[in-house]
């Protein structure tokens, strides 16, 4: 076990002990001991930036299940390290500030830190692990732990309900991608993401290739909140602010768009691909951006602008997709859809980060998150006002910050994938640059709206139950950091691109960095007048043209009915689905013996019957036939007279003689038969069998004594009749078959008195040539008439109870 | 023989599982009755009934039946003597302590069992 691999896994030790920790140092936040964590792997991980920047990655293999191909190989590249860091750097962040969002008296800080390593440890997995199964197993990692997390105050409705949300359709997406990857394992034996990639031309041919990706695109949807599985994640807003900040924007909902830039080079060739990451990721930037404007909550507001920004990364990495149609670096315009997607990802963690670190102080403040009534805290609280003006000015893409340049490249990327001429781009491609700047409009709206409504306006004191004033320092810190880093990335954006944004791009687009060129990223403030820069001037524009008019067009919200929003199917969904299973149980189990025995007769024709007829199986053969004797007709006839008097029998008795009339019958026919030894059991077991009969007929109780004929029901006669014609259609055609193979017995005849010394050949089977079968059958009437003793003698409990 | 047999047999399930499907439970044990009655007849008449000595020892015949499927049966009827017996005895103790003998009041159900 290699140091990086004590690196992925130090967050799920470090959580063993952090329960002794909260109980040993009541005195000490508990959060301090946690923050050494992240920060010792921040400083691990920076030690790998040289190494990726210079095009190397990082190989480590520890087994774990080697004859399945299931090992827990650690591999560093571009992208990893990239995620990594922004997984550790978040991550430290987010502790600290949970230190002063938490109370150490109130809360339960030992579960919390607990959830929260494990959840760091199972990302850093995640990203980390180039086996794909080992990658599944730290994706379910973090769907348990962002479980945990958002029912964190489980006493809550709400957090339960979000919990279970999130859980539900995020392990629904988990369990798809595991499916993904064992049909990418079927059709290419290896679960090394590595060795994939360099298997993805084979790959495209194969029949599963589409399946596989979709399965596995199903997963990195669920996961990153894309359209239609984003409803989990408002919920998710129930969670403490600490938890939303790191899970819900910054680190888990962007495995799904890890996983797709990490499985780019396996299936973005194929065109499929292309659309639907790219279709998807608009659509869902457009309806997050859209929904954001309705919201009214804070947190839910910053939901649904992530659900957008995640859209829109997903959407830039499908466009990215169109790069590997063409071989030529320099000339290759399409690579800068990747290249925005890698920035605006860094870009979204630094300033989501911070602003729902703001709803977190403004929450902890006021006592509130409705914009309703909130107003005016800029004079109160000024410092985390200058922190949400940069990330809300970033969040909508406004200049000089870094949510400006990666949506820059946004609009064009969408501007130029009108000149991809594969897959119908050139004509339907029009509705990305359209779309997008729809989105952008609205992006800009709720951004605005977010500032405004919270820090500008009229103070209502009278709303707020708590007092406002400026949050303490330690909990200013983090979000002071993510806003420098917005600023100083959206000053000096190059300041990134050799070290990180280069060698994820170059980890997402393997293909075209193997001739040895290489990428060029040069993320410029300034492009001159470009189309870009004009479309952001329309968004500003109609952006505040719109928001000045919010009141009278909001109404449009209020249009959507409920039960066709996708709450509502999935609330309806869930809803049915448990009273259907209810009924469908209620339905079939009905608790009556009858019903079962139905069943179970019922499936026996059928099975039986069916397959008689599918394969023409019926056969009759007369030629080995015995001869037929009249009186064992006679016979014959007696024996069905009386079976079919207790069936018409009105009283019992009748019916237990009849069936004696049956049990003699079947005595005489084993005497036709050539059968001594049968016959004389038959008649002692036969009599024995009506002396238990009329036992129980006598003690029946005089309530049920009433006489009475079996009532006729169509369907019994019906399972009955034919459950009699089966038996005798199988009878027949298994008898007219039957001369296949010789029978046994000659061995037995002619052994009898050789080997065993015995002239009565039964006899000698039963306790001789198969003794066995006679030693168990003692023992079943052994345990019979122990079973008997018992029923009789130890009774009680339940007349006692009554 | 066979097929006459067969068509025997074929009725005795016919009664056996019409009366299993009914409602009271002491015929629900004469119909298991029947039902092995008439297995036990299929198990004879399907090792074929050419007649033949009956299988015991005897100087001067070369022909007997067929002595294993006897063997078989006489296991079975043991068997399903037991297991009757022990139904009956528990059908017997079900009237007494439940004081009847409808199958379907016997329903189980959440509260009561």
């Amino acid at each position: 076990m290699s140091l990086l691999h004590i690196a992925i896994v130090l967050p799920f030790i470090a959580a063993v002990f952090i329960p002794f920790l909260f109980k040993g140092f009541r005195n000490i936040h508990t959060g301090w001991f946690v923050l050494l964590v992240p920060l010792a792997l921040f400083i691990y991980f920076i030690q790998y930036l040289p190494v990726t920047s210079g095009g190397q990655t990082v190989s480590k293999t520890f087994e774990w299940i080697p004859s399945l191909g299931i090992n827990f190989n650690a591999h560093v590249d571009g992208l990893g390290l990239l995620f990594a860091l922004l997984i550790t750097g978040i991550g430290s962040l987010v502790v600290l500030y949970s230190i002063y969002y938490l109370a150490k008296e109130k809360e339960a800080l030992h579960n919390f830190y607990v959830y929260l390593l494990m959840f760091m440890g199972a990302m850093l997995g995640v990203v980390l692990s180039d086996n794909l199964i080992v990658l599944y197993m730290f994706w379910e990692f973090t769907s348990i732990s962002s479980f945990l997390l958002i029912g964190y105050w489980y006493d809550k409705e709400r957090s339960r309900y979000g919990a279970q949300k999130s859980m539900l359709i995020t392990v629904f997406g988990g369990l798809s991608m595991l499916g993904g990857i064992v049909l990418l394992y079927i059709m290419s034996g290896t679960f090394s993401i590595q060795e994939l990639i360099g298997m993805s031309g084979s790959l495209m041919q194969d029949p599963m290739f589409i399946p596989a990706m979709l399965l596995i695109l199903l997963g990195a949807f669920t996961k990153s909140a894309q359209f239609p599985f984003h409803v989990w994640l408002p919920d998710a807003m129930e969670a403490p602010t600490p938890v939303s900040a790191y899970l819900h924007s910054a680190t888990m909902v962007k495995a799904g768009i890890y996983l797709v830039a990490r499985m780019s080079p396996v299936f973005a060739e194929s065109g499929i691909w292309l659309w639907l990451v790219a279709g998807f990721g608009l659509f869902t930037l457009f309806w997050g951006s859209f929904n954001a404007v309705k919201q009214t909550d804070l947190k839910g507001i910053l939901a649904f602008s992530t659900i957008s920004q995640l859209g829109l990364i997903m959407s830039l990495l499908g466009l990215g997709a169109a790069a590997l149609h063409f071989d030529q670096l320099d000339e290759n315009i399409y690579m800068g859809a990747t290249i925005a997607a890698v920035f605006h990802l860094i870009n979204h963690a630094t300033f989501k980060g911070s602003l729902f670190m703001v709803a977190g102080i403004v929450d902890h403040e006021t006592g509130t998150r409705d914009i309703r009534n909130l107003g005016g805290l800029v004079n109160l609280m000024p410092i985390t006002f200058t922190i949400a003006l940069i990330g809300t000015f970033s969040m909508a893409g406004l200049p000089p910050f870094n949510g400006f340049l990666s949506k820059e490249m946004f609009l064009l990327a969408t501007l130029e994938i009108l000149e991809f001429n594969l897959f119908s781009m050139d004509t339907w491609g029009i509705l990305f640059p359209v779309i997008a700047w729809i989105a952008s409009v609205f992006t800009f709206i709720y951004s605005i709206m977010l500032l405004f409504k919270t820090f500008l306006g009229k103070l209502q004191l009278d709303k707020l139950p708590k007092k406002p004033h400026e949050a303490p320092i330690g909990m200013l810190i983090s979000p002071i950091v993510l806003g420098a880093l917005v600023v100083v990335f959206g000053f000096f954006p190059n300041l990134l691109s050799k070290s990180m944004i280069k060698p994820a791009v170059e980890a997402i687009l393997p293909s075209l960095v193997e001739s040895g060129q290489e990428v060029y990223v040069n993320i410029y403030f300034w492009h001159g007048f470009t189309p870009e820069l004009f479309m952001t001037l329309g968004i500003v524009l109609f952006g505040t043209l719109l928001y000045a008019t919010l009141g009278k067009w909001q109404g449009i919200y209020n249009r959507i009915p409920e039960q066709f929003t996708i709450n509502g199917v999935y609330d309806r969904g869930l809803e049915k689905g448990e009273s259907g299973s209810f009924r469908l149980t209620e339905g079939v189990m009905t608790g009556y013996m009858r019903t079962y025995l139905l069943y179970i007769f019922g499936f026996f024709v059928a099975i039986l019957l069916s397959t008689l007829v599918v394969r023409d199986a019926f056969s009759i053969d007369t030629s080995n036939l015995a001869e037929i004797r009249i009186y064992e007709v006679i016979l014959a006839v007696v024996m069905l007279a009386s079976a079919i008097t207790i069936l018409f029998a009105k009283s019992r008795l009748t019916s237990i003689v009849a069936l004696g009339a049956v049990g003699y019958s079947v005595a005489l026919f084993f005497v036709f038969f050539r059968a001594p030894d049968l016959a004389l059991t038959q008649l002692v077991i036969e009599t024995v069998s009506v002396a238990l009969f009329l036992l129980c007929f006598y003690h029946l109780p005089e309530i049920s004594r009433k006489e009475e004929r079996m009532g006729f029901r169509l369907g019994n006669a019906v399972i009955s009749i034919l459950v009699g014609v089966t038996i005798t259609l199988i009878a027949i055609s298994a008898y007219s078959n039957s001369s296949v193979f010789e029978s046994i017995s000659q061995y037995h005849i002619d052994n009898v008195y050789k080997l065993a010394a015995g002239g009565n050949m039964v006899n000698v089977i039963l306790v001789d040539f198969r003794g066995f079968d006679t030693l168990f059958e003692i023992c079943v009437l052994g345990i019979a008439a122990l079973g008997i003793y018992a029923m009789v003698h130890f009774r009680g409990v339940r007349r006692q109870k009554g | 023989m066979e097929i006459l047999m067969s068509i025997v047999i074929g009725v005795l399930f016919t009664s056996a599982v019409y009366l299993i499907l009914s409602k009271s439970l002491l015929r629900v044990i004469i119909g298991t009755g029947l039902l092995s009655h008439g297995a036990h007849l299929l198990i004879l008449t399907m090792s074929g009934l050419k007649t033949g000595a009956a299988p015991v020892l005897k100087d001067g015949v070369t022909s007997y039946t067929d002595p294993l499927p006897q063997a078989l049966v006489l296991t079975a009827i043991v068997i399903s003597f037991g297991v009757t017996a022990f139904f009956l005895v528990l059908a017997y103790r079900a009237y007494q302590d439940l004081g009847t003998d409808n199958m379907e009041e016997m329903k189980g159900n959440e509260s009561n069992d």
